[in-house]
This record gives C-alpha cells, sequence and structure tokens, in this order.
C-alpha cells in the first residue's frame, strides 16, 4: 500500500515556543487516521504544516508525493481542506458559495449533487449567515469534496456542534473515506477518535505519545474497567474490595466507583459481581452502569493527566 | 479566468446585499448633491469661478466617491475578510491572490463609476449640469484616480492590523482629505498659504485634474497632477503587493 502521507521528524517553533518536534508518520490510502488530544497539543499546527498552510522548520513532508511547501499550488487541486478557523461571506447563498469554489478547479463535483449528498438541499438559496454550526460545516464538508480530492484534512470538525449534529456528521466521514478518499483529521473528542479512525496519533506537547488503532491503544494500557453506582447504603468498602476481580474502590458521597479487571472467562462480568453482592448486603443501589476502558484513561495513563478542552 | 469572473460576481453581489458600504459610496453623495444643488442651484456665481454651483461641484463629488471607495470601502472589504477568515479559505485553495485581489478592485472600480453616473445623472435631470471636456479625458482621469487611489486603498488594507482600527484610520484620512482638497470650499477661496498645503494632499490632484477635464483643459495644463496620481499608484502599488497578506 502507498503512503498518502508521509512525515518524518517535523519541527515547528513559534518564536521560543516549540509546536511542534520531531514528529514522524506515515498514513495510508484509504485510512480515517486521526489525531487527538487537548488544545495546545500541537494538532492544528501539524494538520496545517501538511495542508501546505504554515511553513515548518525542520524535517520533511510529502502529500501524494508533493512538497506542500514548494508544491503548494499542485498540492490545492488534490487535496480537500477543512480548516478550523476560516469562514466564508455571510451574504452568499450555499449554492453561490459551491458554484464559486467549483470555478477554482477543473472538474469539480457538480455541486448540486454535492448538495443533495450533505443534506443541504433545503439550505441552497439560504445565506451563510443564517445556518446552524452544522450545517455550516457540511458547507465546508462540501468544499473539501468539491475538487474530487484523493486526501481530505478536517480540523477540529464537530468543535462545537451538539451530540446530534457531530453524529451525522461521522457518518459523512465514512462515506466520504467509502468513496475512496482518504482522510486525516484531528479532534480533541477521545470519543470521535474511538468511534471513527482507523488509527489514532495521541499528541501531547507538539509529541506523538502513542500511535495505533483505537482498539490496539486500550488494549494494551490493560486498564480496569468501571462499575459506578448511587447508594446511600453505608457499607465497608473493604469487603467490596476483597470481592474476586475488584482492585480498587472509591466513594464519594452516594456516589461509587469500583475498578476491576474485566471478568475472566468462566466468571461472571464485573457488574453482576458487584450487583449481586450489593443485594446479598441488602442495599437499595441505583444508576448501576459499567465502563469499558477507553481513549481517555489510555491518554490519562500517558500523559498523567485527564484530557479536558 | 472564470475563478476570477465568479469572484467579481460574488463581490459585486456581497456588495449590493451588505447596504451600509453600497450606501456611502452609492447613496450619501448624491444625497447631499440634491440636497446642496436644492439650495445653491446652478446659477453662475463669482464664488465658484463664474461657474454654477453645480457645474463647479460635479466633478468634486466624483473625487469624493473615489476616496471613499479607495479609503473606506475597500480596506475594509479586505481586513474583514482576512480578520474573519475569508481570505485564508480562499488561500486552501488553488484560487490566485491575483483572481481574490482583482475581484475586489474591480468591483469597488464598478461601483465607483456607477457612483460617478449617479451624481452626473442627478446634475443633468434635476440640475441642468454644465460639461465643457470631453468625456474619454474624463474617463481617462477618473480611471487614474482611482487605480491611485486603490492601491493606497489596498496598501492601508495590509498595513491594518483589524477592521476596528481599520474604521478609525478610514475616518481619520478621509474627513480632511475631503475637506482640505478644495471638493467642498473652492480653493480659490482659500488662502495662499492654504492652497499650498493642500497640495500634499493626494484627493487634492485628483480633484483638480478631474476639474480640469471636466472644464476642457489640456492634459498639458494639468502634468503635476498626472505625475504625482502615477507616482502614487507605483510606489503604493508595488508596497502593497509586497506586503499582502491571507491572514
Amino acid at each position: 500500500m502507498t503512503n498518502v502521507i508521509q512525515v518524518q521528524h517535523l519541527r515547528k517553533t513559534y518564536g521560543k515556543t516549540v509546536a511542534v518536534e520531531d514528529l514522524s508518520l506515515e498514513v495510508k490510502e484509504g485510512e480515517i487516521f486521526g489525531m487527538v488530544g487537548p488544545n495546545g497539543a500541537g494538532k492544528t499546527t501539524t494538520i496545517e504544516c501538511l495542508e501546505g498552510m504554515r511553513a515548518f522548520d525542520g524535517g520533511e513532508i510529502k502529500i501524494l508525493g508533493l512538497d506542500p511547501v514548494r508544491q503548494e499550488r499542485e498540492l490545492r487541486y488534490v487535496i480537500g481542506t477543512q480548516l478550523q478557523k476560516s469562514q466564508l461571506p455571510d451574504q452568499l447563498t450555499v449554492g453561490e458559495v459551491l458554484d464559486l469554489f467549483a470555478s477554482f478547479y477543473p472538474n469539480p463535483v457538480p455541486w448540486p449533487a454535492l448538495v443533495e449528498r450533505l443534506g443541504l438541499s433545503e439550505k441552497k438559496n439560504s445565506w451563510v449567515s443564517k445556518l446552524s454550526g452544522g450545517q455550516l460545516q457540511r458547507v465546508f464538508i462540501a468544499l473539501a469534496l468539491i475538487n474530487r480530492p484523493k486526501l481530505v484534512f478536517l480540523d477540529e470538525l464537530t468543535t462545537g456542534l451538539d451530540p446530534q449534529a457531530r453524529r451525522s456528521i461521522w457518518d459523512l466521514v465514512r462515506e466520504i473515506r467509502a468513496g475512496g478518499c482518504t482522510v486525516f483529521l484531528t479532534t480533541h473528542f477521545m470519543e470521535e477518535a474511538e468511534l471513527l479512525c482507523d488509527r489514532v496519533a495521541i499528541m501531547d506537547h507538539g509529541k506523538i505519545v502513542a500511535l495505533d488503532s483505537p482498539a490496539a491503544l486500550v488494549s494494551k494500557l490493560g486498564a480496569d474497567s468501571r462499575v459506578l453506582f448511587t447508594t446511600s447504603h453505608a457499607f465497608d468498602p473493604e469487603s467490596l474490595q476483597a470481592l474476586d476481580g475488584v482492585t480498587r474502590v472509591e466513594r464519594e458521597g452516594d456516589r461509587v466507583i469500583v475498578y476491576g479487571r474485566a471478568a475472566q472467562s468462566g466468571k461472571q462480568a464485573l457488574i453482576s459481581e458487584v450487583a449481586n453482592w450489593l443485594s446479598a448486603q441488602g442495599a437499595a443501589f441505583s444508576d448501576i452502569r459499567m465502563e469499558q476502558p477507553n481513549l481517555e484513561d489510555v491518554f490519562l495513563q500517558l500523559t498523567g493527566r485527564a484530557m479536558r478542552d | 479566468m472564470k475563478s476570477f469572473w465568479k469572484l467579481t460576481l460574488a463581490e459585486v453581489k456581497l456588495y449590493f446585499r451588505f447596504p451600509i458600504a453600497a450606501f456611502f459610496t452609492l447613496g450619501l453623495l448624491p444625497m447631499i448633491l440634491v440636497l446642496l444643488g436644492a439650495i445653491f442651484g446652478n446659477d453662475p456665481a463669482e464664488q465658484f469661478g463664474g461657474k454654477g454651483w453645480l457645474d463647479w461641484a460635479v466633478p468634486g463629488f466624483i473625487a469624493m466617491v473615489i476616496a471613499i471607495s479607495a479609503i473606506m470601502s475597500l480596506p475594509m472589504a479586505m481586513c474583514t475578510y482576512r480578520e474573519r477568515g475569508i481570505l485564508r479559505r480562499y488561500r486552501a485553495t488553488p484560487v490566485s491572490p491575483a483572481a481574490v485581489l482583482g475581484a475586489q478592485l474591480v468591483t469597488q472600480f464598478a461601483m465607483t463609476f456607477l457612483g460617478m453616473l449617479l451624481l452626473i445623472f442627478i446634475g443633468k435631470v434635476f440640475f441642468n449640469l454644465g460639461f465643457a471636456g470631453n468625456i474619454f479625458s474624463v474617463l481617462a482621469a477618473f480611471t487614474l484616480g482611482c487605480l491611485s487611489f486603490f492601491s493606497i486603498g489596498l496598501l492601508l488594507a495590509g498595513v491594518l492590523p483589524n477592521t476596528r482600527t481599520g474604521t478609525i484610520v478610514g475616518n481619520v484620512l478621509l474627513q480632511p482629505m475631503i475637506y482640505l482638497s478644495g471638493v467642498t470650499i473652492p480653493r480659490e477661496v482659500m488662502s495662499e498659504g492654504m492652497q499650498k498645503a493642500i497640495r500634499f494632499n493626494p484627493l487634492t490632484h485628483v480633484a483638480t485634474l478631474l476639474q480640469g477635464m471636466w472644464y476642457g483643459d489640456a492634459w498639458a495644463q494639468h502634468q503635476t497632477e498626472v505625475l504625482v496620481l502615477g507616482a502614487i499608484l507605483v510606489v503604493a502599488g508595488i508596497i502593497s503587493v509586497r506586503i499582502f497578506r491571507w491572514e
């Protein structure tokens, strides 16, 4: 398989601040590759270097075999770009914007079809200023796809969107890939990376701290699952901890978190163990649920802190 | 070329869909012309060099339209585009900076031209506006004035950090530029020192050239104006292209 993106030892500084340091990665054709990390981790700087929107200080980047600095114009024809910080003139309609951007390329997708595909048909005569956040992002996705790109860059695509809009954008991204396009995206939502990406690079302080498929990252972690519930019953945490598989118990007021290994074969799931134990104690409990370790936990373990916006 | 014309078409649409800018270039001066025309009329008067007020005022008003487009509309449009990341979005496409800038300039030129036509139309229809020059000379003077002033506007757009500062700087430059160019008060009634001082105002040269061509002067009488405006065009033009920024 060919590498669509090839980055070696990328380095970018702003004055004395090192934004990206010694970053290397490869993205294969047809992948959805995600870069996750907190704000300020260097994701946007990296993606902008790859897009040819930003000059860098060291290392080498090849995008579809092109140098993004020296061959910026050639690159523009074959990639699609959704920028984190950009806008469109407010008083143009969706149709006018797409028609305009289509005129920048030799062989654009007919925009009415694109509008249809992105669920914007009803909005094609609306001014850009009248669109919701989700609709506007769809327009930006349409702009990124209008030149039939082989590779699209999506920077913080779902930031600021409500959960429903976010989910429908995820479906769109999967569709883009199904159409044969490689996707490189950044996000600070671990959930998004986990559900959407084939491979994920976790970034912190300008470096990649881990890079693999989400499942492999989580399983390498070997972290505990959690059972969470609410009870007003006073019990001895010690005896709960003695339960098979339980490694730790935390209690804060009525909220209790039980940490433990995923159940071994032949044994009951941790959640059943805990529920049975509570019933045996005659303790009333509610809101019980189980959480599997996820990329948040991977990040926590790798960096020693939780990832918050 | 296709992108350039599409961009220009979009700019023209945006111009009319954002009526505040359109009002200052196209609406305000015709309104003032009608009001003052109703007061002063167009009968020959001594303080206007034996011309009627309107005959005297219209070429100056045309110079004002040029100044408003160049010093306010153009830098405002570019600053807003840059500040809001619209230029950045264009940058992420293969469209050339020349097409983006060119579309903006052509639009501003067309709107300034329209502003001039409106003034002439009002003058002709309501006040029997006189004209003693050559149409092509007036058009040439108008075009030179626009090019020269638009390059100043682009220079401002490149230098100004944001739209807020742009509005303030634009006003601070525009007001004295207009009052001290001999388009509101005839140069003839100014003191000699004042007349010398306003020669440092580039708008004075646009106004003088337009007035001259309007009354049928020969180009040879206006070498200074042509030279000054040409020099501004070259210098400001080169600098503004060099300092152009997408973001």
